[in-house]
């Protein structure tokens, strides 16, 4: 095996010359991807199941992609979180699917832990595509591969996370990466959406939006979700836009050379203003491309695939 | 666990008596006659009694605890009056106090009659604490007076706090009427926001909602005042938080119907060791910082905490096997409490055995109001027997209860019960 771990839980204490392997490797997979035919056979003969215990488009279609690309088979389950409230047991689905003899388990669930409770009844390698308000370690992989392809390594750079930091998965797992690759990072956001005793995680706090721009080289704009209204949480949208939202004006103000990036899906006109989000400065449709390289990478690291050579 | 009739005559030989009452320790004999103490201190052998040679071992009171879960009426799968008091036999428990939170509820003179009637052929004393308010809704306060009547011995909500303030006054002056303590679980439910765990560094590392500390102290200080003002008996459950430690410190100072008790698992363990989402260390309340372990190993010392409970809460394992936000709060405890608190106070804490017994034994029973001095002429033995070098590793084989739901499987822990002598029973453990 060449990466230290069998699972990909989470990037907490992940090592860095591992994520460096795992980039490294999908930007070779981002080649294949940019050919005409963009099938290889290094996953034939695998299985992987895709297991969805909550809502998604982007990170499920990502998978499914990748793992057709690689030729592994796949299927997909996929269940509503409402259903499994009703006690549906986790263990039983998990073990029945395992039990049709499958290599790969990717696991989407809305409680944080989830795919490391996962490991202790499968035996079959489990790559977390998303754990409550833990960890999002694939969305990070691709995020961080972006910015390698943006400023060309990652040691030093500054990056900025503006958003719900509390609720996010993506804000988490980033902050574990970044820090681990020697990335610089600083969170900003309402002081009510960040997360207790955080600065103990290696970051800097602002509440300052033009702080964080005049820092940065890159910025995470993370969704802010609309359904959080009304918890006292942030008093409004025009409030949220007017102190965290990546605004035009925002943008023109500072003049700089800016990065700009977003996990989707995006609130245009809240978080972050579509001229932004469709500027140059804006890479949100190269993560979602870079987002099959990594899953590739990760699922032929992973999974001991051959590669086209061999 | 083999438990057999006690003879007729029955001499505990050469033990060290430690006799929390009379705060005394010393080599001597128990002798029991017809399940009775006949004298403690130095008996003679004849040929009519039954000899049990105790050196080596320490003899004391059996031990009370007053904040179990047997789950009967309604959750049978996973404990009942009878399976838990052979978990509390294989503690060291002769006498124990049930919440009830049971399905329904106890809140009525008819379910605390129910109890009482099924524990008379058990072979541990079981006393109902009735709940405080119709259905444990927190709305109306139960008729105290008649379950008290019926043999409640105290009031509680148990796992759901009394939110308002006013019906709390209300229960703390209708139950000091009665001279009947109130046990409120102390947190204010909007500061908790549904936390599963302790608020704080590891919390925001493991994506999970934190509960914080202050949820405990705000509730634990309105309830001192409450209190105070009703001039009723208040006691803290498993109190958990440095702060709530200090809010019980201070009133103590100028409020005497105030008692508190914290649990074996408190004590032994930190959040950082929830990193693993094991959902056994999921409890209510969570387990808290290192900060606050300390703050509950010293005021146990201080006295500012009276006793140790083990609010021994047995969960299915399909229960437990959901995921951390899903798992019910809970863990049992009965089965490794001395052995979890002696190794943590005495061997590793600096607390003499002479001080911890008291908070198993006398102290417990003084918050209830049952008969303390149990070495005294006539009294029906509640004896516990224990081997303090003892050093073994918590097994499931050593689990009475019908769940298995505790943290401390695997763990090493000092001293374990070896007799216990209860209700005209004698339990030896193998």
């Amino acid at each position: 095996m060449i990466l230290k771990q069998k699972h990909l839980l989470g990037l907490e204490g992940y090592p860095a010359e591992d994520i460096q392997t795992i980039i490294d490797t999908a930007f070779g997979f981002r080649k294949v991807l940019e050919r005409p035919i963009k099938k290889v056979p290094s996953l034939q003969g695998k299985t992987v199941a895709n297991l969805f215990f909550e809502m998604s488009t982007r990170t499920r279609i990502s998978f499914e992609l990748a793992q057709k690309r690689m030729s592994a088979d796949t299927v997909v389950f996929s269940v509503s979180s409402s259903s499994l409230n009703k006690g549906e047991s986790f263990k039983d689905t998990v073990q029945n699917i395992e039990a049709m003899k499958i290599d790969a388990i990717i696991l989407r669930h809305p409680a944080s832990g989830a795919p490391l409770h996962l490991t202790k009844f499968v035996d079959a390698v489990v790559i977390n595509a998303g754990d409550g308000t833990h960890e999002h370690p694939t969305q990070a992989i691709l995020d961080m591969m972006s910015l390698q392809e943006q400023f060309k390594k990652l040691e030093g750079l500054n990056v900025g996370i503006i958003g719900d930091i509390s609720h996010s998965r993506v804000a988490l797992s980033n902050i574990y990466g970044l820090t681990t690759m020697g990335v610089n990072v600083m969170i900003c956001g309402p002081s009510t959406l960040i997360p207790p005793h955080i600065e103990k995680l290696g970051v800097k706090v602002s509440y300052d939006m033009d702080e964080v721009i005049d820092w940065a080289d890159a910025v995470i704009i993370l969704r802010i979700q609309l359904e959080r209204m009304g918890t006292g949480l942030y008093p409004s949208v025009r409030e949220y836009r007017a102190l965290f939202g990546l605004s035009v004006e925002r943008i023109k103000r500072h003049n700089k050379d800016l990065v700009i990036m977003h996990p989707g899906p995006m609130n245009r006109g809240t978080e972050i203003d579509s001229a932004v989000a469709d500027s140059e400065r804006a890479i949100i449709l190269d993560q979602v491309l870079n987002g099959v390289a990594s899953r590739m990478a990760i699922l032929y690291l992973l999974l001991g695939g051959k590669t086209e050579e061999n | 666990m083999r438990s057999k009739k006690q003879s007729r005559e029955l001499l505990l030989k050469g033990g060290t008596v430690v006799d929390p009452f009379r705060k005394e320790k010393y080599i001597g004999d128990v002798f029991i006659k017809n399940g009775k103490i006949q004298k403690v201190g130095d008996v003679n052998y004849k040929s009519s009694m039954t000899q049990v040679d105790c050196s080596g071992l320490i003899v004391t009171h059996g031990f009370c605890d007053i904040h179990v879960h047997f789950r009967e009426p309604g959750r049978e799968d996973k404990e009942s009056l009878a399976t838990g008091s052979q978990a509390a036999l294989a503690g060291g428990f002769t006498r124990v106090c049930v919440m009830p939170n049971t399905d329904p509820p106890l809140d009525t003179p008819e379910s605390i009659r129910f109890i009482v009637e099924k524990a008379e052929t058990l072979p541990i004393h079981i006393h109902p604490i009735g709940a405080i308010t119709k259905g444990q809704k927190g709305k109306e306060i139960c008729e105290m007076a008649a379950m008290r009547n019926a043999g409640a011995i105290a009031f509680s909500d148990d796992g759901i706090p009394v939110s308002d303030g006013e019906i709390m006054r209300l229960a703390l002056e209708y139950a000091g009427m009665l001279r009947v303590p109130i046990i409120n679980h102390a947190e204010d439910c909007c500061i908790r926001n549904n936390g599963v765990m302790n608020e704080g560094e590891i919390s925001t590392r493991m994506g999970l909602t934190g509960n914080p500390d202050i949820a405990e102290s705000i509730m634990v200080n309105r309830d001192l005042e409450l209190a105070q003002l009703a001039g009723s008996i208040l006691h803290v459950p498993h109190i958990s938080t440095a702060k709530a430690i200090n809010h019980v410190r201070r009133m103590k100072k100028e409020y005497k119907y105030l008692s508190a008790e914290v649990t074996p698992h408190h004590l032994y363990f930190n959040d950082e060791v929830l990193v693993g989402y094991d959902t056994n260390l999921k409890v209510s309340p969570p387990i808290r910082t290192e900060y606050d372990r300390q703050g509950l190993i010293k005021a146990l010392k201080d006295d500012v905490i009276d006793c140790i409970a083990t609010d021994h809460a047995p969960h299915t394992i399909e229960e437990k096997e959901r995921t951390f936000d899903l798992a019910p709060f809970g863990m049992i405890g009965l089965e490794s409490c001395f052995g979890v608190v002696y190794q943590i106070l005495v061997k590793e804490s600096g607390m003499t055995l002479e001080e911890l017994i008291p908070k198993l034994t006398v102290n417990p029973r003084v918050v209830m109001g049952f008969q303390t001095d149990l070495f005294k002429f006539g009294i029906q033995a509640e004896i516990a027997v224990i081997d303090t070098e003892k050093e073994w590793v918590f097994k499931e084989t050593d689990i009475q209860s019908r769940s298995g739901n505790s943290p401390f499987l695997g763990k090493k822990l000092t001293g374990k019960i070896q007799f216990i002598l209860s209700k005209g029973m004698f339990t030896e453990m193998t």
